[in-house]
């Protein structure tokens, strides 16, 4: 029968130890970290990745995909490390080290450490059913708490999304309306309530976010977005723009600047039972003008009255267009880049139409012919 | 609703003649209005022969009106299907 002691006096005889000064001229070495998730978030050596032991065996080949890799193994002392190094070796890594003395040694030797950024345990609370996720976990919760999505519209699309928005822990939202709420708002515009009637919806959707998630910084514009405003607006730093305007002035004033600013914007349209939803970003896919590259002449608008919309449509292009916003910031998915997403509300249809970016678009093309802002005339200021 | 024809500009030549009220507001003077997207199954057909592009027996038209949030132009958005036989006339999905 082995003991421990025996067990790891040989398993050191058989690896490869490195102390501090030797693993640190190791060039392009791989650091891993391989202590548990509470001991890492007292700090860690700055290079290094974390891969727990206990889940060493399943995840190094997504970390370390290269098995000719120098990889560098580190524990608080250098016996888990070693045994860590055995198994790496036995998965066919072929350049593996332990580090000797381990963290311990590390920081007692005042070499340089990182204390990584957590989540309180507040935090950790309301957001564990994101953190739960694999793809999003504590890293991308911090990442959209650090995120800043403006909101065109706090209206009918901008309703659910500033909710779920917020609710998702998105660190500040910046929203831009001009209007106040109205009675007939209230079919669709959950943002709002009859206790803000007559308020403006910057501020009516501010208290409701606020009650909703304290974490959340809301930047308010009560403005008409214009030509003149837009890149003030827009310099206060954006990651992302949820598009819920309902005019089409703002659409193309909005494109054309998140051309110009570089921001990835997710449009939504929606009429009476049909919405519209996709992700327009800069240099890698089409813009608003590479789908309708000027607007329809007011002749051809119909009258408002003509207008409408079913209540819940908005909820429901408005949660598509969050589910967006949320994956660009957050790095994962695939966006609706180049897709246009059509949802029938009467027949319970989704379709997709490929939207392709075009050389001769007037503003994202290869030869530009829009080069500032154009104040197109509303033609129908009411009916959002 | 369904519509007859080959090609896109057979398939809105019928549509017109059918829906009055759908005007000039997708078609006009032999072209595509510029505000107004035409897909056959999924494919936007400037990308592909205009007007000339071929509809197969079947096929998934869409005419897609730009729509900005309340506002929309024209009001007569929505898809149409080749029609089998082709001498069929409209009617709602």
């Amino acid at each position: 029968m082995t003991t421990y002691r025996e067990l790891l006096e040989q398993t050191k005889a058989e690896i490869s130890e490195l102390d501090a000064r030797a693993a640190q001229e190791l060039p392009d070495a791989v650091w891993i970290d391989v202590r548990e998730a509470d001991e890492w978030q007292e700090g860690h050596i700055p290079a290094a990745r974390h891969v727990p032991r206990g889940f060493l065996e399943s995840r190094i080949e997504t970390t370390v995909p290269d098995k000719s890799a120098e990889v560098v193994l580190y524990c608080a002392a250098g016996n888990r490390s070693a045994f860590a190094a055995k198994t790496l070796e036995e998965l066919g890594y072929t350049r593996v080290h332990s580090l000797i003395g381990g963290f311990t040694d590390w920081k007692r030797n005042g070499l340089e450490i990182t204390l990584p950024r957590v989540l309180t345990p507040e935090k950790r609370t309301r957001y564990s059913r994101h953190i739960l996720i694999p793809e999003i976990g504590e890293e991308g919760q911090l990442k959209l708490l650090d995120s800043r999505i403006l909101l065109i519209g706090a209206g009918g699309l901008g309703s659910p999304a500033s909710l779920y928005l917020a609710a998702a822990g998105v660190g500040t939202l910046g929203i831009i309306d001009a209007d106040i709420v109205d009675e007939t708002n209230l079919q669709r515009q959950i943002a709002h309530s009859l206790n803000t009637l007559g308020e403006p919806k910057v501020d009516s959707a501010k208290r409701t976010i606020q009650a909703l998630n304290p974490d959340v910084e809301v930047k308010t514009y009560r403005e008409r977005l214009t030509s003149e405003n837009i890149d003030r607006i827009l310099a206060d730093g954006w990651d992302v723009i949820v598009d819920g305007a309902d005019n089409f002035p703002t659409r193309y004033l909005v494109n054309d600047a998140s051309i110009w600013h570089d921001i990835p914007v997710v449009h939504g349209s929606i009429y009476r039972f049909e919405g519209q939803v996709t992700v327009f970003k800069p240099k890698e896919g089409p813009c608003y003008r590479c789908l309708f590259p000027e607007p329809p002449p007011p002749e051809l608008a119909p009258s408002c009255s003509e207008g409408g919309v079913l209540g819940v449509l908005p909820g429901i292009v408005g949660s598509l267009q969050t589910n967006e916003a949320l994956k660009l910031a957050l790095g994962v998915g695939e966006p609706l880049i180049g897709r246009l997403l059509l949802f029938d509300a009467l027949a319970t249809d989704f379709s997709e139409v490929r939207i392709e970016r075009r050389h001769d678009c007037p503003v994202c093309g290869d030869d530009p012919t829009i080069t500032e802002y154009i104040d197109y005339v509303e033609f129908c200021t009411a009916g959002r | 609703m369904h519509a007859s024809g080959t090609t896109v500009r057979e398939l809105l030549e019928d549509l017109g003649s059918r829906l009055p009220a759908l005007g000039t507001k997708v078609y006009a003077e032999g072209e595509i209005q510029p505000f107004v997207n035409v897909y056959v199954d999924g494919e936007d057909v400037r990308t592909r022969d205009g007007l000339e592009t071929p509809v197969r027996e079947g096929a998934s038209v869409i005419l897609l009106p730009a729509m900005a949030g309340g506002s929309i132009t024209p009001p007569t958005g929505g898809r149409s299907r080749a029609a089998q036989p082709p001498s069929a006339t409209a009617w709602p999905r």
